[in-house]
């Protein structure tokens, strides 16, 4: 047992079903009680999503447990064959559910009798890894199912694009900014010449996937989602891999400069370096900002980093590398992949931390005392708290990372955004001189506008109470009218009677 | 339950069909802030925590006084003691922060395993000396709000049997209260005493937030009827005393389980009153409990017309028009009634859980108030199937859907009106006074939609899909 107050990730079905939702056509069914479904409510709400969430509980109660549930599993997985027609249906349990140890995989062969469309069981430990791991799994399992009933249908395609192309893996509903990074890393193999073979799994359809081995490359941008099915595709297929995520000036360049070579091993002869430096010099305003006197400021001033691997890491260097800011320590919660953080940033950063323990790393910022840190929505709450300005640069999703204008991380105009995400994040220049000049924002105690100040009515101890119980932004509503209510009926103490009252006559 | 108290006429019907509620485990969201020297242990796996943080988001929040036990592989596979290991936490939590009381909230994989909570419960309280309360708020048995049923159920049991008989700890008992009369002449305390009538005790349960608890109690001191504590108290150490034969009466209609064990175990009277939402509501319930009393009702007349008449700017922009509860708090009939009587018409309640004889005066209320106002009887279906409620709506087009949040902002986008009905559930909508709030949010989306009608927005997906 473990005693845990907040989690960086969530549990594996999460990933399975984000993986799932995020292919066209393809509905989930999960094996679990009421209310484990709640994966709908995240999609429908965070993301502001306008479809029904293709996910369906098929329910597990009480009586499901005396009597097994084998048929309702089967009901449910045909019924909705029949109602929606998808092309595959994803089974998944719950962590709760898998211990129920029923043969989940005989359930689906049973339905695959009956369903015209696909039927498959997600193949995940919910209790070995996380909502990470279990997405990258579930994406490499369609993926390697599609290749594989084409292949015995003898419907795989032969050879490559006549042009380059591409595959981009593991952009998904649910992830932090994905939609927004795609389509900044589709305008970015445009401007290259690169066709899009593919982008999976959002808005993907499973149909398609047969023809994922014709790309001449995969770019595999997030860490957490997509290098399985990428490195299963290079050993079938031998398609190479870039799995750089072109994050910040300097990332993104590498990854263009990986992206020429694997092509041109291939036969093309593409030379990036001029659109790499007109972007960087004077497309992107990032490498200005670097450069401007602004950035000047930052010069030295100490930040922490945390949050997965892939944001994580490429902040890291964004900060350390392209704007000279002193990076204290750099941290993720990935530790199945820890390994692979260490050597990135080692170089950058005086200290690596590797935990998903939130207290530990709260307690690591405060040890620090930062200017500024660059974290989750946990770590903008720990900064609230020591009133150190966060930016948020990595999942746990919020509904604050699916802003309606245009937000990416990745590509150049994701340079552009981070630019801005850490020049705000920081005490700006000159602001910061006159701080020390005149110590401090407010030099003279607040005048409050006493809302009390030239009240003619007496509050009883008792309507004092309450009021002092109605919220802040709202109590200074609530005295007005109920002193205007009081006032105009000639009323000259308040007690809780009177306070009820102007409630229910103007609503105060 | 007993199928005879119910009304024949209301048609009831049971789909169990896949529908989404939040889990009861949500009850942790209010209830630590209500019982403010509480302290809630839940003892699941990541997938409840998980659904803490990101769907209810009360996580970040709750720190202080919440908390989850997060069962690893060794736990399940019972490699590990389960008291061993929830000692160890239950100390950290002791040393941390110190609580009048531990909740352990056990959920489905509890339930599972065979966790024995109760069983390590009384062990490990006369260890470490701080009560420890079980509640199996699991999903397997219970909805969403019925989480805190399973709370109340259990701290039913811990209630003080006795008004305490050393007069030293009757003292301590009501330091507040002194606190709150001093500087006062005894004569004034005494003169208070007498505003109300004698009458056997009466408890009040539900977990209200401290502004309507102090409302409903004023309500009823209005009529002489003293309230001698409320289930739950603000504090774990202010539960109130239950004697045999005291009567007992709930604020919320999902506290069937609770009514049970006040009846059964506490042996308290249970008045079987239609819920304190809606000023008819409100009504009926002040009345019922008059009655029980042999009390006359003074005033309610005139306070339930003067309700109304405040808030006809609201009842009229929704009546004659439809409302559809899909169902998921199980405040779906109260609040159905209400608008009922506020001139709307309901095809159909959906309702995740009916005790047809907790409900069962709220349910006479309905019937009769569909009756008064001349429409037709709702259709009542228990444990609703979404996919075909949503194929209903369709068909039906009601002007408003109540819905849980996985279905709101689909619906909307297919030109629908919705209103969460989550929020129902964290509003103040108990008592006279706080009608309006249930109307300003029943109206809002009709509100709004009005403000954008000329807009022509009122479609936002392409092709309908095959839902």
């Amino acid at each position: 047992m473990k005693l845990a107050y907040w989690m960086y990730a969530g549990p594996a079905h999460i990933g399975t079903l984000r993986v799932a939702s995020s292919f066209k056509n393809v509905h989930a069914i999960m094996h679990a009680p009421l209310g484990d479904d709640y994966f709908n409510v995240m999609r429908s709400m965070l993301e502001r999503e306008r479809d029904f969430t293709p996910v369906t509980a098929s329910i597990v109660d009480r009586n499901v447990l005396a009597r097994g549930s084998q048929e309702k599993v089967v009901d449910n997985i045909t019924r909705k064959d029949k109602e929606e027609h998808p092309d595959l249906i994803v089974l998944t349990p719950t962590c709760t559910s898998s211990i129920l140890q029923e043969d989940l995989q005989n359930f689906v062969e049973r339905a695959q009798l009956e369903a015209k469309g696909d039927v498959m069981l997600a193949d995940v430990n919910h209790y070995r890894v996380n909502e990470l791991q279990a997405a990258d799994r579930t994406l490499h399992q369609i993926v390697q199912y599609y290749i594989e009933k084409a292949r015995k249908k003898g419907e795989l395609p032969h050879g490559k694009t006549e042009k380059p192309s591409v595959n981009i893996i593991g952009i998904s509903t649910l992830g932090f900014h994905n939609q927004h990074d795609c389509t900044e890393l589709k305008r970015l193999m445009t401007d290259l010449g690169i066709e899009l073979n593919a982008v999976i799994p959002e808005g993907a359809s499973v149909h398609e996937l047969k023809n994922l081995p014709r790309a001449w490359f995969n770019l595999v941008p997030y860490r957490e989602l997509g290098l399985m099915t990428a490195h299963y595709l290079k050993e079938e297929f031998g398609v190479p891999c870039v799995e750089i995520t072109p994050m910040g000036v300097v990332e993104t360049a590498r990854c263009l400069r990986s992206i020429q070579k694997v092509l041109n091993e291939q036969g093309a002869t593409v030379d990036y370096e001029k659109y790499i430096e007109e972007q960087t010099l004077y497309v992107s305003q990032a490498a200005w900002f670097s450069r401007s006197i602004d950035c000047q400021n930052l010069t030295g001033k100490k930040a922490v980093v945390f949050g997965d691997n892939t944001h994580a890491a490429a902040m890291t260097k964004v900060l350390a590398r392209e704007m000279g800011i002193h990076v204290v320590w750099a941290g993720t919660y990935c530790k199945y992949d820890a390994d692979w953080f260490r050597e990135q940033v080692s170089e950058y950063c005086d200290e690596v931390i590797i935990s998903d323990d939130n207290g530990a790393i709260g307690d690591a910022i405060a040890r620090v005392e930062p200017s500024a840190i660059f974290g989750t929505q946990m770590e903008r709450h720990v900064g609230k708290r020591l009133n150190i300005p966060c930016g948020v640069i990595a999942a746990p999703i919020h509904i604050q990372n699916f802003p309606i204008g245009y937000k990416p991380f990745m590509g150049y105009e994701g340079t552009n955004q981070i630019a801005d995400l850490v020049y705000n994040s920081f005490t700006l220049g000159m602001e910061d001189h006159l701080l020390e000049i005149f110590g401090g924002h407010d030099t003279k105690e607040v005048i409050t506008k006493g809302i009390s100040a030239d009240s003619d009515l007496n509050w009883n101890k008792e309507a004092q109470t309450e009021l002092n119980k109605v919220p802040g932004f709202v109590r200074g509503k609530v005295k007005r009218n109920t002193e205007k209510f009081a006032r105009e009926r000639g009323l000259t103490e308040i007690t809780l009677e009177v306070m009820y009252a102007a409630k229910e006559a103007v609503g105060a | 339950m007993t199928a005879d108290t119910q009304p024949q006429t209301l048609n009831f019907e049971c789909e169990t069909g896949n529908y989404h509620t939040f889990c009861p485990i949500s009850c942790v969201a209010w209830l630590y802030q209500k019982i403010e020297d509480s302290f809630f242990l839940v003892i699941g796996t990541k997938t409840c925590g998980y659904f803490l943080q990101n769907a209810m988001g009360v996580m970040i929040f709750a720190e202080p006084r919440y908390a989850m036990a997060e069962l690893e592989e060794g736990d399940i596979s019972a490699q590990l003691n389960d008291y061993e290991e929830l000692k160890r936490l239950c100390v950290q939590i002791k040393r941390d922060r110190n609580p009048s009381v531990i909740v352990w909230i056990g959920t489905c994989t509890t339930e599972i395993i065979k966790m024995d909570l109760e069983g390590l419960a009384p062990k490990l309280e006369s260890e470490i000396g701080i009560p420890i309360v079980v509640a199996r708020a699991n999903g397997l048995d219970y909805a969403f709000t019925q989480g805190e049923d399973t709370v109340l159920a259990a701290m039913a049991t811990r209630c003080p049997d006795k008004t305490p008989v050393a007069e030293t700890e009757k003292e301590e008992r009501n330091a507040i209260q002194k606190l709150l009369h001093f500087g006062r002449q005894k004569e004034e305390v005494v003169a208070e005493e007498s505003e109300y009538i004698q009458h056997p005790p009466l408890v009040l349960f539900g977990s209200l937030p401290d502004p309507v608890v102090t409302n409903l109690t004023l309500e009823l001191k209005k009529q002489g009827i003293k309230v001698s504590g409320w289930l739950p108290a603000k504090r774990f150490t202010e539960l109130p005393i239950l004697e045999e034969g005291n009567y007992v009466c709930g604020v919320n209609p999902f506290l069937s389980r609770t009514a049970t064990t006040l009846m059964r175990r506490r042996k308290c009277k249970l008045i079987g009153a239609p819920f304190p939402i809606g000023p008819d509501g409100t009504r009926a319930w002040i009345e019922k409990i008059c009655s029980v009393f042999g009390i006359e009702p003074k005033g309610l007349d005139e306070r339930e017309a003067q309700i109304w008449a405040g808030v006809e700017d609201y009842v009229k922009l929704i009546r004659g028009k439809s409302v559809f509860f899909m169902g998921d708090n199980l405040l779906e009939i109260s609040l159905a009634r209400f608008l009922i009587r506020c001139g709307m018409t309901v095809p159909e309640i959906g309702i995740p859980y009916m005790d047809k004889r907790y409900q069962g005066a709220e349910l006479a209320l309905l019937e009769k108030t569909c009756q008064e106002m001349g429409v037709p009887l709702p259709k009542i279906v228990e444990k609703p199937d979404n996919y075909n409620q949503i194929q209903r709506i369709y068909e039906l087009q009601p002007d408003l859907v109540i819905t849980g949040m996985a279905h709101a902002n689909p619906l909307e986008a297919r030109g629908i009106n919705t209103k969460w009905s989550v929020e129902f559930t964290f509003a103040q909508i108990h008592g006279f006074t706080n009608a309006r709030d249930i109307l300003e949010l029943v109206t809002r989306p009709l509100r709004r939609n009005t403000s954008l009608k000329d807009l022509g927005w009122n479609k936002l997906v392409k092709e309908e899909a095959n839902v």
